[in-house]
């Protein structure tokens, strides 16, 4: 616990509060029965697979070369991650299923 | 709300139920490992209620990170929910005092459900999305709160269980790459981050990152969007 629990308190209240403003942004700008505009309902469609995209980017900025251990469990366990979904296609089985190879990698095979 | 409406509403979640206790019991443990207890998990399960959001919650109480990091990296973690609003501005209309718990409960797999199940006849259709979202969110904390106390009594190491927050990303990519009509969003994403990462370096990458995005997705608009041509031709009457 590296931070005080008034500190964790006051961080937890950020992400609660942040998190609320996302969810809630769309209906304090456009629940009036007027339509969005157009380029917001674009953006909308467009973004977050993108948004997505840099998110996996952003999980995976601590690869490192050339050591096997700074990259194969990542590569591994991602692709154990989207075949697995691909097979499936059951969040659980996915998610679960990558994040124990992908320890047991960290653990045991690349420690 | 009745035993009717229940009925009606629990079959609908029970993919939900498993995926959440799943996901919450990752994040108990995650939590647990580094040194916050059960009562933790379940204030940010009540409070937070986002399942990337709070893996990244850990990361950033683990790191100390301050709250202005903690403000952006939630708000970029959490902005694909500014879109999922959008289409729920119909549905919650004229839900009273619930549509605030409606707002706040809307997450990805709450939003999955809203937006493809109906409730079946004689059912209130109000009464059947606020059960649905309030049975997903008591799955959730469940879950969060298991896997702190397993975590606790079992005491194993833990290290990697938050590549759970990589799997979870990669699983919505593969099911939003599989309903893509163009991939050019994704791929776009994908490359601009590589190069901000490569040019700010990993503390700084995220701002850079989504400006180029929003600025390309804006320029490309003539080419990704179908609706494009048609509001030109109303824009000269």
């Amino acid at each position: 616990m590296p931070l005080t629990p008034a500190q964790t308190l006051a961080a937890i209240a950020v992400m609660a509060g942040v998190t609320f403003l996302t969810r809630a942004l769309p209906f304090l700008l456009f629940d009036r029965g007027d339509h969005p505009p157009k380029l917001v309902l674009y953006l909308g469609r467009v973004l977050p697979p993108a948004i997505i995209a840099m998110l996996i980017v952003y999980c995976l900025k601590g690869v490192t070369f050339p050591a096997l251990g700074g990259w194969a469990p990542p590569l591994i366990a991602g692709l154990a991650a989207v075949l697995l979904h691909l097979w499936k296609g059951n969040d659980l089985i996915s998610i679960f299923g990558a994040t124990v190879l992908y320890m047991v990698l960290v653990q045991g095979v690349f420690a | 709300m009745n035993q009717k409406t229940l009925a009606a509403a629990f079959p609908v979640t029970v993919p939900v139920l498993m995926g959440y206790l799943a996901i919450g019991m990752a994040f108990g443990l995650m939590l647990q490992s580094i040194g916050y207890g059960v009562g933790w998990a379940a204030l940010m399960s009540l409070l937070i209620y986002a399942g990337s959001g709070q893996y990244l919650g850990v990361s950033l109480l683990a790191a100390g990170a301050s709250l202005t990091q903690v403000a952006f990296l939630t708000l970029m973690v959490n902005f694909r929910h500014l879109v999922y609003g959008l289409s729920m501005l119909e549905k919650f209309r004229g839900m009273g005092p619930r549509k605030l718990y409606m707002i706040f409960s809307l997450t990805d797999e709450t939003y999955a459900l809203l937006s493809s199940a109906k409730a079946p006849e004689g059912v209130d259709e109000h009464d059947f999305f606020f059960l649905v979202a309030l049975l997903d969110q008591s799955y959730w904390v469940l879950g969060s709160a298991i896997g702190s106390l397993l975590g606790s009594a079992l005491g194993f190491d833990t290290t990697g269980v938050d590549f759970a927050m990589t799997a979870l990303f990669l699983v919505i990519a593969v099911g939003q790459w599989k309903s893509a009509g163009s991939h050019l969003p994704a791929l776009l994403g994908g490359a601009a981050t590589l190069a901000s990462l490569l040019a700010a370096g990993a503390e700084d990458m995220l701002l850079p990152a989504l400006a180029v995005i929003v600025i390309a997705l804006t320029l490309l608009r003539p080419r990704l969007d179908p609706d494009w041509n048609r509001e030109e031709e109303k824009s000269c009457p």
